[in-house]
């Protein structure tokens, strides 16, 4: 048995089932950083750290005539996003109801995985996490709200890129805020925007919760790693004679390798 | 009657666990039927018999491949080292060692669950994006 312990819960496998393709369905939309940085894993949920091939010197040894150093690595960050269901409905989805109220296990798919793309692309300095706008070594572009100079502002950030020598294709996280402005526009001519940004950055443009702006990055490989543990996964936590605890679960840590490889965009 | 096929006890297995170790057992006696029939036939020497032992050969054949093709939806890893190796002209073995490394390979960069995780299975979404 797993440390999930999903076998304890009041669940029948037919339901697990439904439970585990929901949770499927409402996460691969918005994992925005799965689609545009380099996968390590998943590794397990006994992975503590991501080595850094690091060290830093100690200034002393417990015996004189000897050196010493301390490996660098980089600590994995759990993260768990609880949610409760009523058995009333589990019973109900036993009986074959299709329509069952899985409400809170959508809230909570939304919450992880924008946590998730906020460590990547923003940062999270208590889990020691630098995040790509961050760690990026070029100057932000100031998005603004004109829709209309979104593709001049893309173009810059791709001539950055090219600048320093960083190759294409590239991808573009877009936070909901410009996406949905991106989606409900249309050029000049009809032709809608979020076609033409696709065209500028030859990669893919991905809807990304927890993204303030937009961060292009490239798509070449090498430059950002996220090093996942356990992958995305459900447990069982406590129940009554109403509800069922669940959550969802994640360890993970992420490396910007390459700081010229993306250009923030800010709002 | 006994429960052979299971090598971890019953309880403690999941469901689709206890289904595949069936089908899998299942394979294993059609595989053997097809050999036992094979063997009758190649000593039997009344017409009849033969003929009637050659017709239930056919459906040995049918239960095996419905077995296999069950077995392979419900483990893509191999499915598609399957892929590489059935209906292939050529070096068999050669074809075995390429389809293995590439699966395993392409399964790895994707993040495919670790062997017996109860994951979401998620891993990498990159190519699947624009």
């Amino acid at each position: 048995m797993s440390h999930l312990l999903r076998e304890h819960a009041p669940i029948t496998e037919a339901v697990w089932r439904l439970i585990d393709e929901e949770a499927r369905e409402r996460l691969k939309p918005a994992l925005a950083a799965r689609k545009l940085v380099d996968f390590s894993g998943p590794h397990g949920w006994e992975r503590s750290a991501a080595n850094l091939g690091r060290a830093r010197s100690l200034a002393a040894a417990p015996v004189e005539g000897v050196s010493a150093a301390r490996r660098r690595v980089l600590e994995l960050v759990e993260l768990r996003a609880p949610f409760a269901l009523a058995r009333e409905e589990l019973r109900d989805a036993d009986r074959g109801a299709r329509d069952i109220d899985l409400g809170t296990l959508d809230e909570a798919a939304r919450r992880i995985a924008t946590a998730e793309n906020g460590a990547v692309f923003h940062g999270w300095g208590e889990a020691g996490i630098a995040g790509i706008a961050e760690a990026s070594t070029h100057e932000p572009i100031a998005l603004g709200e004109d829709c209309d100079r979104y593709p001049r502002h893309v173009a810059r950030a791709v001539e950055m890129l090219l600048e320093a020598g960083v190759g294409g294709p590239y991808g573009l996280a877009l936070g909901p805020e410009p996406y949905t402005r991106v989606l409900e526009t249309a050029e000049h001519g009809g032709y809608p925007l979020l076609e033409h940004l696709r065209e500028i950055i030859g990669g893919p443009l991905v809807w990304a919760p927890g993204v303030a702006g937009a961060v292009l990055v490239s798509q070449r490989g090498g430059d950002f790693v996220l090093d996942v543990g356990e992958d995305l996964s459900i447990g069982y936590d406590a129940h009554d004679t109403d509800s069922v605890a669940l959550y969802i679960e994640e360890s993970f840590t992420f490396q910007v390798l390459t700081g010229e490889a993306a250009v923030a965009l800010t709002l | 009657m006994g429960f052979d096929q299971y090598h971890e006890p019953p309880e403690e297995l999941p469901e689709r666990t206890r289904t595949f170790a069936r089908l899998c057992a299942s394979l294993t006696e059609e595989a053997e039927a097809i050999g036992w029939y094979e063997q009758r036939l190649a000593v039997e020497r009344d017409a009849q018999a033969s003929a009637i032992m050659r017709d239930a050969l056919g459906e040995e054949f049918k239960h095996f491949c419905m077995d296999l093709e069950f077995l392979l939806r419900s483990t893509p890893l191999w499915r598609e080292i399957a892929r590489g190796i059935l209906f292939q002209e050529g070096d068999i073995v050669e074809h075995g060692e390429q389809s293995e490394e590439h699966a395993v390979e392409g399964a790895a960069a994707q993040g495919a669950p670790l062997a017996g995780s109860t994951s979401l299975g998620i891993g990498s979404l990159r190519g699947g994006a624009a």
